[in-house]
């Protein structure tokens, strides 16, 4: 979740009143912001000279991008407090309207853009800040590092339109960049950013492209190139009075919701406050003809019976409509119905999706902590655990009471520890492999126990002798015939290691837990009489040799082999830098379900 | 001996009431071994004793030496006296020794037991008396010197040092008996057999110390809490889901939750992707070898999941069931990725799916693992434990919601909830639970929760008018905050210290 800072001093003064922290924090909280972080009492920056002054960090819900800058979370707040009005956004009607000509080779690369002027704007020295890092923000959420959208800002009085908006091979594109002073072209502004610390990130987004998105003025003057930088000609200071800005994207619905955004902001900072002036773009190759920005709110109905079921309330119309107001919707009572209401969703509110999220509003309206509590005590289900948690809860427990120790080692591991460490070899079709961790620790997902085994006893080398450990949990296959692709399995696991080798301990282990599983030893030579296991010498480079025998189940006539025991071949124990001999034993106790 | 001493203390003190020294009663007998015959009988209450320390003059070795056989100065003062005709002065240090010469020659002629005569020495008295000597016998006996210019004196010439001594003064004891009868450590099966038992004396026993360490075998503390929170559940009549299935597919870990392609939980910087296997196939009916197909919900009517399949692509795409949906080219390929479940809501949105072929009220839990490709630090770890809560029902409120939080962590000995409006992409309304914490003397956040969107629902073919709540909260962070761990590696994964596991007490949600 976004995290925005705010001037406390400023906000206070916008809302009207001081606030103690507590009650700012009381306010966030029934709005659905929360207050991270008053600065007030804390060690602030001094930049030039002047300590930073006091700030409050609001941590602001991933889809409310109206309150990622000051004047959102201000204006959002007086709104909730009834202090201020919706504000009515316009579209002005100007003589001549500004153009963006799209030329169809931007769909190789990035098809969409739009505009908007803000006219007669007055910036200070907040407003501009706030200005800039509104773009920041977008950039960095919704935009996603400016793959999606990017924004450009530009000095209207500097450029000329119509604009157009091209694709064009990187060395065709010559122009000085923001703050720079010698001209270039697209290969060498590439090189020349490729080290920069806030641009070197975004090159990669054209950087291969045959064509790089490109904005001209009609004097053939670069407005952008989107989505890494503006041209230096046109850049935006204090004093501009007219702003052009311009979105491009990927992405339609996102380009719409991050032009809304910014106009609806800044708008309040115009001659004439919440005006814009649309941009027409001119786009004939894909249909995409058009004025932005479309801030016509959009009519949504949301039914009043189902707004008061889930809120648990019995409100009228007008009720919620009242409540409405608070969250900025302007909502009217259905003329045709008793039951609808209709909704008016400012260009502000993107995150609004279904009828849900206006119920929601009326319930945050309202008061989540005010709402009439209920108990739902009725229910279909039979309170029951998973049949195989049962059945591994009645191992664990009865192999922590013939005193072993339960312990819970993680089920990503290494490569080497799943396979080469245990002198097993990866045979391709076993283990689920990751494709991006961020250490090698977590190559795989587990198919044994004993790695974690073998590491818990490695990190608790300290401990006193003999140590016995063990482990109930998952392990993941590879399983082509199952829709995901893989299964799960359910071992259980236990480890010896001390002065002896252990290995008829583990194997009493093994004995008790079977027995408590109600299957018999099978000598041999005897017939199976109700569920049996056995045992067999096994030959397997885990295990020293001749010190390893599998474990085999008879199970409703089935005879199955679950897993293994043995002594630990002493290039494993190298490996995992144990000093003492080590038994385990491992098996599959879903032979017993 | 030992047990000879304390016979013979006994002995000692038979004569009469009157208490005894020890230092009177067993002069030659190390302080520390009456100490031990003491402590004995005291632990019986046979005996009482005080400690007396008192500082005493002793003899260095040079010291008991002239008090055995003379000053150095008598010595010379014997050999000058024997020598009839005088002493040839160079032949002293042959007869009386080196030292002795040296020293004693000077304080005789001092004192004026002996004169030099040419490279002779000759006797100038026919008797002498030996004060150093005499004063060493008396301080050998007495152990005292009065005369504090002679013991500076003698401390000069190092004859003598100072020393503490330790004297018991001992009286009889309640239980005091002529005879020490020797102690059981325990009792015994021969004692019971033969009867021995009626007279036999067992040792005491050690009150203040601690039994024998019982060795045990344990359950992981982590384990332990998570026992509670299912106790918790099964008494709420919830069914645990079947979690145990770790790989998903981005169909159910994100699209079927109404999570859009593009979200950022979706990052590989967030999720951990699959390279092998490469691709999952679309959503299907369980095959017959599914790992634990969940029984309550054997379907009555079969389930569609090609149309399942469709809603999801078209409510992300265009809307659907009364949403304008997210308005973005949906990707087939991205939701046939391979993922390590991000959470176990996956889970819950597979059983919920299975619901919709018999749509009734239900109930379910799970609580396992789950996997974020997190930077390890104190508090993240690339896997932890997701509580997992869901519950399905006509005409549920947000107000049931709340009032289930607060009896569900009421169970938890969490009594002060508080109910903050927040943002997940697949619950609307949303509300993060704070919790009053009397330790920390703060809210903490202690989950999630919401009602899941009708996008996701209806998608499913579960009806418009039932409403699901879902919950969810890490195991290891409320464990963290009760049990005062800071640092989850030391709850989770193989770094975790035995001693811990050995150690931790039993755990009791309601009480802790």
């Amino acid at each position: 979740m976004p995290t925005i800072s705010v001037d406390k001093a400023a906000l206070f003064q916008e809302l009207g009143r001081e606030y103690t922290t507590e009650e700012f924090d009381e306010l966030c909280f029934e709005f659905g912001i929360e207050l991270d972080e008053d600065t007030t009492n804390s060690d602030r920056p001094i930049v030039d000279g002047k300590q930073e002054p006091p700030q409050l960090k609001i941590e602001i819900p991933a889809n409310r991008y109206d309150l990622l800058c000051f004047e959102g979370i201000a204006l959002m707040l007086n709104i909730f407090l009834g202090r201020n009005p919706l504000p009515e956004y316009k579209l002005t009607q100007p003589a001549r309207m500004e153009q963006i000509i799209v030329k169809e080779d931007t769909t190789k690369i990035r098809p969409y853009v739009a505009g908007a002027i803000l006219r007669n704007i007055k910036f200070d020295q907040a407003r501009y800040a706030s200005f800039i890092a509104l773009q920041d923000k977008l950039h960095q959420n919704l935009a996603r590092q400016r793959t999606l959208v990017s924004i450009g800002t530009h000095d209207l009085d500097t450029v000329k339109g119509p604009f157009t908006y091209e694709a064009l091979p990187p060395k065709d594109i010559k122009f000085t960049p923001l703050n720079q002073t010698q001209e270039m072209d697209g290969e060498e502004l590439m090189n020349f950013y490729e080290k920069h610390q806030q641009l070197g990130k975004y090159l990669h987004i054209i950087r291969d492209s045959p064509v790089y998105p490109v904005i001209y003025d009609s004097n053939r003057t670069v407005c952008s190139l989107p989505p890494i930088i503006n041209g230096d000609r046109s850049k935006i200071s204090l004093d501009t009075t007219n702003v052009l800005i311009e979105v491009t994207a990927l992405d339609k619905t996102k380009l719409d919701i991050v032009s809304k955004m910014m106009v609806t902001m800044f708008s309040q900072y115009t001659l004439e406050p919440f005006t814009i002036e649309p941009v027409e773009i001119v786009s004939e190759h894909n249909n995409e003809t058009r004025v932005t920005p479309d801030i016509a709110p959009r009519t949504a109905q949301a039914e009043v019976s189902y707004i008061n079921q889930c809120c648990g309330l019995s409100l009228s119309p007008a009720e919620i409509c009242t409540l409405l107001t608070k969250m900025a919707f302007r909502a009217k009572p259905s003329a045709t119905s008793l039951d609808i209401i209709n909704v008016e969703i400012p260009p502000t509110r993107a995150d609004v999706l279904h009828q849900c999220d206006i119920m929601e509003d009326v319930a945050i309206a309202y008061g989540f902590n005010s709402l009439p509590r209920a108990f739902p005590n009725i229910s279909g289900t039979v309170a029951q655990p998973l049949p195989i948690n049962k059945l591994s809860d009645i191992v664990r427990v009865e192999t922590a009471m013939a005193g072993w120790s339960e312990v819970l080692p993680l089920i990503l591991c290494s490569h080497d520890e799943n396979f080469g460490w245990l002198n097993r070899k990866d045979d391709g079709n076993t283990a689920v492999k990751l494709a991006n961790p961020k250490t090698l620790e977590f190559q795989v997902v587990r198919t044994s126990l004993l790695p974690g085994l073998l590491k818990t006893i490695r990190e608790n080398k300290h401990h006193s002798v003999p140590m016995k450990i063990f482990e109930v949990s998952d392990v993941a296959f590879k399983d082509l015939s199952l829709e995901r692709k893989s299964r799960n399995e359910r071992h259980f696991a236990a480890a010896f290691y001390g002065k002896t080798s252990g290995f008829e301990v583990v194997h009493g282990l093994l004995d008790r837990v079977m027995a408590m599983l109600k299957t018999d030893f099978l000598a041999e030579g005897e017939t199976p009489k109700g569920d049996s296991y056995y045992i067999k010498e096994l030959d397997d480079p885990t295990y020293f040799p001749g010190h390893a025998a599998s474990i085999h189940v008879c199970i409703g006539g089935k005879d199955k082999d679950i897993g293994s025991f043995g002594i630990l071949h002493p290039t494993v124990l190298e490996k995992y830098e144990l000093k003492y001999p080590v038994s385990s034993l491992e098996l599959n106790v879903e032979a017993f379900m | 001996m030992a047990s000879d001493l304390t016979n013979q203390i006994l002995d000692a003190l038979s004569a009469s009431d009157a208490p005894i020294l020890s230092s009177e009663a067993f002069p030659s007998t190390p302080s520390l071994n009456v100490k031990s015959a003491l402590d004995r009988l005291e632990s019986r209450q046979m005996v009482q004793y005080e400690t007396l320390e008192k500082e005493i003059v002793t003899l260095t070795a040079e010291g008991q030496e002239i008090a055995s056989n003379g000053s150095h100065e008598a010595k010379v003062f014997a050999v000058v006296l024997a020598a009839m005709d005088g002493l040839k002065i160079s032949d002293l240090p042959g007869i009386v020794g080196k030292e002795n010469a040296k020293v004693g020659q000077g304080n005789a002629f001092k004192r004026g037991w002996i004169k030099k005569d040419k490279d002779l020495l000759r006797a100038s008295a026919d008797s002498i008396v030996d004060e150093t000597q005499q004063q060493l016998l008396a301080v050998q006996k007495t152990k005292t010197l009065d005369d504090k210019k002679v013991m500076a004196d003698l401390k000069r010439r190092k004859l003598i040092g100072l020393a503490k001594e330790l004297a018991f003064k001992i009286t009889k004891g309640p239980k005091y008996a002529r005879e020490f009868v020797k102690e059981q450590t325990d009792l015994t099966p021969e004692m019971i057999a033969n009867g021995s038992w009626k007279t036999a004396h067992l040792k005491p026993y050690n009150f203040n110390a601690k039994g024998a360490p019982t060795p045990s075998g344990t359950l992981h503390p982590l384990n332990k809490v998570r026992q509670e929170f299912r106790n918790i559940f099964f008494d709420m009549g919830f069914e645990e889901m079947p979690t145990n299935r770790f790989v998903e597919t981005g169909f159910w870990n994100f699209d079927a939750l109404f999570v859009p392609q593009q979200h950022p939980a979706r990052d590989l910087q967030d999720t951990f992707y699959i390279s092998d296997p490469a691709v999952a196939d679309p959503p299907r009916e369980d095959p017959p070898n599914e790992p634990n197909p969940p029984a309550q919900l054997k379907a009555d009517n079969p389930l569609d999941y090609k149309k399942y399949w469709d809603n999801v692509r078209e409510v992300h795409e265009h809307g659907k069931f009364g949403s304008i949906g997210y308005r973005y080219p949906w990707s087939a390929d991205e939701s046939l990725r391979l993922v390590l479940r991000t959470h176990t809501t996956s889970i819950s949105t597979y059983m919920l799916h299975k619901l919709a072929a018999n749509p009734r009220p239900a109930r379910f839990f799970s609580i396992d693992r789950v996997f974020r490709n997190e930077s390890v630090d104190a508090t993240h770890l690339a896997e932890f434990h997701q509580v997992e809560g869901v519950i399905a029902d006509f005409g549920l409120t947000l107000g049931g919601l709340i009032g289930f939080m607060e009896v569900f962590f009421a169970k938890m000995g969490i009594h002060k909830l508080r109910f903050k409006p927040a943002y997940n992409p697949y619950t609307e309304p949303s509300m993060e639970i704070f919790g009053y914490h009397d330790g920390l003397g703060k809210w903490v956040e202690i989950g999630n929760s919401g009602m899941f969107r009708p996008e996701m629902l209806e998608s499913m073919g579960l009806p418009k008018d039932l409403r699901v709540y879902g919950w969810g909260l890490s195991l290891e962070r409320p464990t963290m905050i009760k049990y005062a761990v800071s640092n989850i590696r030391e709850l989770l994964g193989h770094k975790v210290d035995l001693h811990f596991i050995e150690s931790n007490p039993a755990v009791r949600l309601e009480k802790d």
